[in-house]
């Protein structure tokens, strides 16, 4: 019988929850590297028990973890349990290791990114925010940092190496990071082409590559930012999420700072599509698994207070592409819900009907197994939820 | 054999339990007990310190014998009592954060 396994990330450590078909009855494992921020995890397409992990530390620093067989156990990759090195041995554990590229003609760095003086900054790795296996290759995986860059492993997370046509391509002094950090949080692959990769960056927007990351151009216009100096800059917008259906790849759906925006063109032109939304802020949006036009947001009041408005947590759903929303709240708290949504924490399953999942930073994860008309939590009470994926098991 | 002591974190990493200990050949410094723990337990490199500066991270500190030497040279020699195996060579988180 089909199944679900929900990949959950927090603060305090990851999290499996599983069930069947129906998705009334959970289980839950964990928590798995107990302790560590575990910012993202997901599965390869092609081998659902593979399994990659971002688990950091302010104190240790970036740790990538493998899962072969769907979460029962993890190793770095490149070092197993109990393995050693031997003496004189050839160096491992470049697993955690992401450094970036420099100039080829001069050595020195690449390029260097505006800091919140203004002035320009050298980019400094700090963590893996998302990781992205490939369509096709179990072994293959893109991580997005901060500093924002993208990175691509081709040995199962052994080692990565930097994308750096992307942070080369002339904009970088103009990225700039977010109260957020300077993240590359959001990465697409194109199931219809397999050269396309789009990716978001907070704030410097969103890029498109069609020739398999090599080179990038900015996709960001029809994005008005009031909060820059040039609201329609080609670059600066503080993009938190982009979504795609994968029978219609050229459509791309974007939770803006504020604004909710689409593209019928693989990004060249972007127009809003936040219609009766109560707030255009927010920081997930997803696609239904089968209704390319059905589109779900969580609205966020913000800047300053990054909480649902009324304190009633609503997800909206618009059946349209944008512009006409509902709120969907049956099973959702409706009075005294101050918690957020961050920008990885939503996912659909495949299954029919579609399931929808989202996590919060008041650490419930919630499910609904009917395309979001009735919701309940799987759990209540783990610590802040920072990703939220989902694997429909066959 | 110099004993090293890991903070919770790394030692689960590392899935070892209580103190480990290392072989130096040479001088015993901050650098050269790194480098051999790292030969040892290999997932924890870039954890104590920056896999290109070599740089201990900020929040980490280097004890032992009741002093601090997180600020003292890399190559600088550790304690005797250390290198006679004595006293261990503590590396501590900082407590902070939430």
């Amino acid at each position: 019988m089909s199944g679900v396994r929900v990949l959950v990330g927090t603060r305090k450590g990851a999290f499996i929850l599983t069930s069947d078909g129906k998705r009334e009855r959970w289980d839950v494992s964990g928590p798995h590297f107990a302790g560590w921020e575990l910012y993202h995890l997901k599965g390869s397409p092609v081998d659902p028990n593979r399994l990659y992990a971002s688990q950091c530390s302010g104190w240790f620093g970036q740790i990538i973890q493998r899962s072969d067989d769907g979460g029962k156990t993890w190793t770095q990759p490149g070092t197993p349990p109990g393995e050693q090195a031997a003496p004189g041995g050839p160096p491992k554990a470049e697993s955690n290791k992401f450094v970036y590229d420099t100039s080829a003609e001069t050595g020195k760095p690449l390029t260097t990114h505006q800091f919140y003086d203004g002035k320009q900054h050298p980019w400094e790795f700090k963590r893996v925010w998302h990781l992205e296996p490939s369509l096709s290759d179990p072994d293959t995986v893109y991580a997005g940092v901060e500093d924002a860059a993208l990175f691509r492993s081709k040995d199962g997370g052994k080692s990565w190496q930097e994308l750096s046509g992307l942070r080369g391509h002339g904009t970088g002094p103009k990225w700039q990071p977010g109260a957020g950090g300077m993240c590359l949080h959001t990465i697409v692959l194109d199931p219809s082409n397999p050269k396309r990769v789009f990716v978001a960056i907070s704030a410097a927007g969103a890029f498109r590559s069609d020739d398999a990351g090599e080179t990038w151009q900015p996709i960001n216009r029809g994005l008005k930012s009031e909060y820059i100096p040039d609201p329609e800059a080609e670059v600066g917008h503080c993009v938190h999420r982009i979504a795609m259906h994968r029978s219609r790849p050229g459509v791309l759906f974007m939770q803006k700072h504020w604004d909710v925006m689409r593209s019928d063109n693989a990004g060249d032109l972007w127009k809003e599509v936040s219609g009766n939304l109560p707030t255009d802020f927010g920081f997930v949006v997803d696609v239904h698994a089968h209704e390319p036009e059905t589109i779900y947001v969580v609205p966020i009041k913000s800047d300053g207070e990054h909480f649902p408005p009324d304190g009633k947590l609503r997800v909206y759903r618009s059946r349209s592409g944008g512009n006409e929303w509902e709120a969907l709240t049956k099973g959702l708290p409706q009075r005294d819900c101050y918690v957020n949504v961050l920008r990885d924490a939503m996912a659909v399953d495949s299954l029919d009907k579609c399931g929808i999942y989202f996590g919060t930073t008041g650490g419930q994860v919630y499910c609904s197994a009917d395309a979001g008309d009735n919701w309940a939590p799987i759990v209540r009470d783990l610590p802040a939820v920072l990703s939220v994926e989902v694997q429909t098991l066959a | 054999m110099i004993r090293v002591v890991l903070p919770a974190h790394l030692r689960g990493l590392a899935h070892i339990a209580g103190e480990v200990q290392v072989e130096i050949k040479g001088p015993v410094t901050q650098r050269s007990v790194v480098d051999a723990l790292e030969a040892s337990y290999p997932m924890l490199r870039g954890t104590i310190r920056d896999h290109v500066t070599q740089q201990r991270r900020p929040f980490l500190r280097f004890f032992a014998c009741e002093e601090d030497l997180s600020h003292e040279s890399p190559d600088a020699p550790l304690p005797d009592a250390v290198v006679a195996g004595k006293e261990p060579l503590l590396i501590v988180g900082a407590i902070a954060g939430g």
